[in-house]
């Protein structure tokens, strides 16, 4: 008896663990590993946020916003009617040492030009290292868009641009637009192993790369000689855990600090315990249900704004959403600065929508197609539930809606060329700029095989999205997409259902974190108490 | 023998053929290919579409895509994952301790409870201790891995706060390198103080989870395995001679009995690798399991098709060793017809 208890007490005492003590660690859990540390040849939110502690841009997005600020370029000139920009270069910024490179020299010009040239130009030693898919590069049309990318001394760059696009300031703070160094490229090519560049990564970033172990950890140490907002912990972890309720479940035992995905369903509970905070913004997205502005009836501006007023959208959030969804006015979320507050929503009238039919035109019952999503996005949880409950509305109006979907290759492919009748579709924005979402209602999009799956085409609104792109004065920009909002809410090319609400949870001791609208996850400045 | 072994060998080949194919085609079964699984709502250009698909060789036709695949998995090229350009061999090696350090705890597990169990059962057939065990080892057997892992965590490690929730090893008070890739292993080597005992907690809940079944299934095999050996005449013998009752039961039935338990043990390596893929998920296990399932979203078909054939490897050539060992032991398996 005597034994079992010793035994039983050590086995107590081995669970229980010891703990030493250690230098300040904030501990992320993150939902998944990243496909390298190299942000020009990745595409997923988890493989920038883990390169986002390490690398610098030329310009940067303010924590916690879409505002862009300067980076490695501390300042920026635009000329010659926006096709212009000269970048004049932060001095004394030092690269980090990994184990068997050490830097000999700070950031120079020679590092953009290599990290853009890379991308761009096919015969360029590293375009083809890791597969070569620079697919942001390309998404962000800059290929089409650049002239030019020239040095004019060590620490001025030149970008000529083909045509005018002041949003190319908010693309060059994208995570593509990432600033590797050039030396320690070189460094690797002697070397014979230059596909370590995007696996041992070298940055100027609040951190440096430790080391990562593949779906377990990934470990950086703070970077005493950062230019900007220094990291306020010693050691920042990547815990790699895939399983949202065993990140939720590992924030409350304080085995990680912050937990960037939280599950919806978690929220309620999450809110009422006193050692957490949850925290939330509106996403950077949109979902919407697009009307084919082709196809009749719905080349009647009127039988667009029927189907609009037929949809109970406070139902789809309440039921859908489950409250992390914020109904939309416009197509940009109000945490943007073009956004116009005095666009009103679309009421939910389903006689006023009735009348709005009969005075088009349109004999009721009305049969349309009614394409849902696939695939949950972030924006849009549940297409096909989603469909149903618009189904049912619609039903009341008169309209026979038939649910249609397809694989989500298909689905896409078929939307973007215009085959739907009605469909629902969305957009997650890149980089905060209002171009990066009105650009989806212009008309070169509406073409087969465009952007724009409502095939909606206003010569006024395309007028005014190509000018907006000129004007480096936010201020005046502003006063364009405001236009652009009202044209759009009066033509209902679409029924905008909602952004998302993103929460994130840290535990309560965590100070100075801040979520941040294009959802990344960073840690300069935030510390543990 | 050497013709037993040789025949024995001879049988993975069409295994390992029907393998491949079956991989192959499973995978190209699912919607979407690796290109149209990067794409998002901008979507792609029908050239770049075109480009990346000729890159990857998924323009050819099917029969020669699967050709190609044959001839480098004839000469040991696993190829390279898509999603992360690392060899599919290396990413396999990197990751396959730590399933194996599940396992074998899993196993572990399941052995030492399971076959004192079942046979404490037997010995008490009919009792309460007897009824309790089926009853829970049927529960075992049934359990939802998912659903299991988690009540464990919630229990155990957030109201009890006995365990870590998930991981190998305490993030904030242990960094050290990991030449084997056993974090147990690797924890000693380290000479860090408390990192073993670290590690160790780390794996209580996910043995337990991923051995729960296994458990059961041992438990239940004993209780008959042994029910039948005792009712032999030569452990009848035993006792009339007035041997113990632990020595009849632990000696001379128990061994006897534990010969169709050793073949249910191997039977479970292919389950309990099966069975990784959830653990691994639920307890942020960084094995092979849920890096599989990573290439399954991803449509990374080399990674897909390479871990599947080298976890295949392992499970057939673990019961390819089970048989000829049975093979040695039994004659009549090894001339059976």
């Amino acid at each position: 008896m005597k034994t079992i208890a010793l035994a039983s007490l050590g086995l107590a005492a081995l669970l229980m663990g010891s703990t030493a003590a250690s230098a300040k660690t904030l501990v992320y859990c993150s939902e998944g590993s990243p496909e390298n540390f190299q942000p020009a040849i990745n595409t997923t939110g988890t493989s920038f946020d883990a390169s986002l502690p390490i690398y610098n841009r030329l310009t940067e997005f303010k924590r916690g916003a879409t505002q862009v600020v300067p980076g490695l370029a501390e300042s920026w000139e635009v000329a010659d009617g926006g096709k212009t920009i000269t970048f004049h270069l932060r001095k004394g910024v030092k690269f980090h040492s990994v184990r068997d490179f050490k830097p000999s020299r700070d950031f120079n010009a020679d590092d953009v030009l290599f990290s853009f040239d890379r991308q761009w130009k096919p015969d360029h030693p590293y375009a083809k290292i890791s597969g070569g898919k620079y697919d942001y590069f390309n998404d962000m049309d800059m290929p089409s868009l650049l002239d030019s990318i020239e040095k004019t001394d060590d620490y001025t760059v030149v970008f000529k641009l083909k045509t005018p696009n002041v949003a190319i300031l908010a693309n060059l703070a994208m995570d593509f637009a990432s600033i590797g160094s050039a030396e320690y490229a070189d460094f690797l090519i002697k070397k014979g192993t230059p596909e370590q560049f995007d696996q041992v990564p070298v940055g100027t970033g609040p951190f440096s790369f430790v080391a990562y172990q593949k779906d377990s950890v990934i470990r950086y140490k703070a970077n005493k000689d950062y230019f900007g907002e220094k990291a306020l912990v010693d050691d920042l972890v990547f815990a790699i855990t895939p399983d949202a309720t065993a990140r939720y479940a590992k924030l409350q035992t304080g085995e990680c600090h912050i937990n960037g995905y939280p599950r919806p369903a978690d929220l309620e509970e999450m809110k009422k315990d006193a050692s957490l905070k949850v925290i939330n913004m509106s996403g950077l997205n949109i979902a919407y249900w697009a009307f084919n502005a082709s196809k009749p009836p719905l080349d009647k501006k009127e039988a667009r704004q029927a189907l609009s007023m037929a949809i109970d959208r406070d139902a789809i959030l309440k039921d859908v959403y489950l409250g992390a969804g914020e109904k939309a006015s416009t197509l940009i979320p109000r945490t943007m600065w073009a956004f116009d507050d005095a666009i009103p929503q679309t009421p939910y009238d389903p006689e006023k929508a009735k009348a709005l039919l009969k005075a088009a035109g349109v004999a009721t019952p009305l049969d349309i197609d009614l394409w849902y999503m696939p695939v949950s996005r972030p924006y849009n949880p549940n297409g096909k539930r989603i469909g149903e409950m618009m189904q049912a509305d619609l039903a009341k109006i008169g309209v026979d809606a038939k649910l249609v979907t397809y694989e989500w290759g298909e689905y896409r492919k078929r939307m973007a060329n215009g085959e739907e009748v009605t469909g629902q579709y969305g957009w997650t924005g890149d980089n905060g700029d209002p171009d990066n979402f009105f650009f989806l209602r212009g008309c070169p999009g509406g073409k087969p095989g465009g952007s724009n799956p409502t095939k909606w085409c206003n010569a006024e609104f395309d007028d005014l999205l190509v000018k907006a792109r000129t004007i480096s004065d936010q201020a005046e920009r502003a006063k364009l997409y405001h236009r652009m909002q009202e044209i759009e809410h009066d033509e209902a090319p679409e029924l905008l259902l909602a952004h998302s609400i993103v929460y994130e949870a840290t535990r309560a001791n965590v100070t100075g974190y801040l979520q941040s609208p294009l959802g990344r996850h960073t840690f300069e400045g935030v510390d543990v108490k | 023998m050497l013709i037993y072994f040789v025949r024995r060998l001879a049988l993975t080949i069409p295994t390992f053929f029907a393998l491949m194919f079956l991989t192959f085609v499973a995978i190209r079964l699912v919607p979407g290919d690796p290109v149209e699984a990067r794409v998002g709502e901008r979507g792609i250009s029908p050239e770049r579409l075109a480009f990346f698909r000729h890159q990857l060789g998924l323009d050819l036709p099917v029969w020669r895509q699967f050709v190609d695949y044959v001839w480098r998995m004839l000469h040991g090229d696993f190829g390279v994952s898509l999603a992360t350009q690392q060899k599919v061999l290396t990413e396999f090696l990197t990751l396959f301790p730590a399933t194996v350090e599940l396992s074998v705890c899993a196993m572990l597990f399941a052995v030492l409870l399971g076959v004192p169990a079942g046979a404490v059962a037997a010995v008490k057939r009919g009792g309460f201790f007897d009824q309790a065990l089926m009853t829970i080892s049927l529960f075992g057997y049934s359990m939802p891995i998912f659903w299991w892992g988690l009540l464990l965590i919630m229990f155990v490690s957030v109201d009890l706060g006995l365990t870590p929730v998930s991981g190998r090893i305490d993030l904030i008070n242990f960094y050290f390198d990991q030449p084997t890739g056993f974090m147990t292993v690797d924890a000693l080597l380290s000479g860090q103080s408390g990192a073993f005992l670290d590690a160790l907690r780390h794996l209580v809940l996910p043995a337990i989870v991923l051995g729960t079944v296994p458990l059961g299934v041992i438990a239940r095999m004993t209780r008959s395995s042994m029910l039948e050996v005792l009712s032999e005449d030569y452990v009848r013998t035993a006792r009339a001679k007035g041997l113990s009752p632990l020595r009849v039961v632990g000696v001379h039935a128990l061994r006897n009995a534990l010969l169709p338990v050793v073949t249910v043990i191997g039977l479970s390596v292919s389950s309990l690798l099966a069975g990784a893929v959830l653990t691994e998920t639920i307890f942020s296990w960084p094995g092979v399991g849920h890096w599989l399932i990573d290439s399954i979203g991803r449509r990374d078909y080399p990674a897909l098709q390479g871990g599947v054939m080298l976890i295949s490897s392992v499970v057939i050539s673990v019961n390819l060793v089970v048989d000829l060992v049975y093979g040695a032991v039994n004659p009549r398996i090894r001339h059976g017809r």
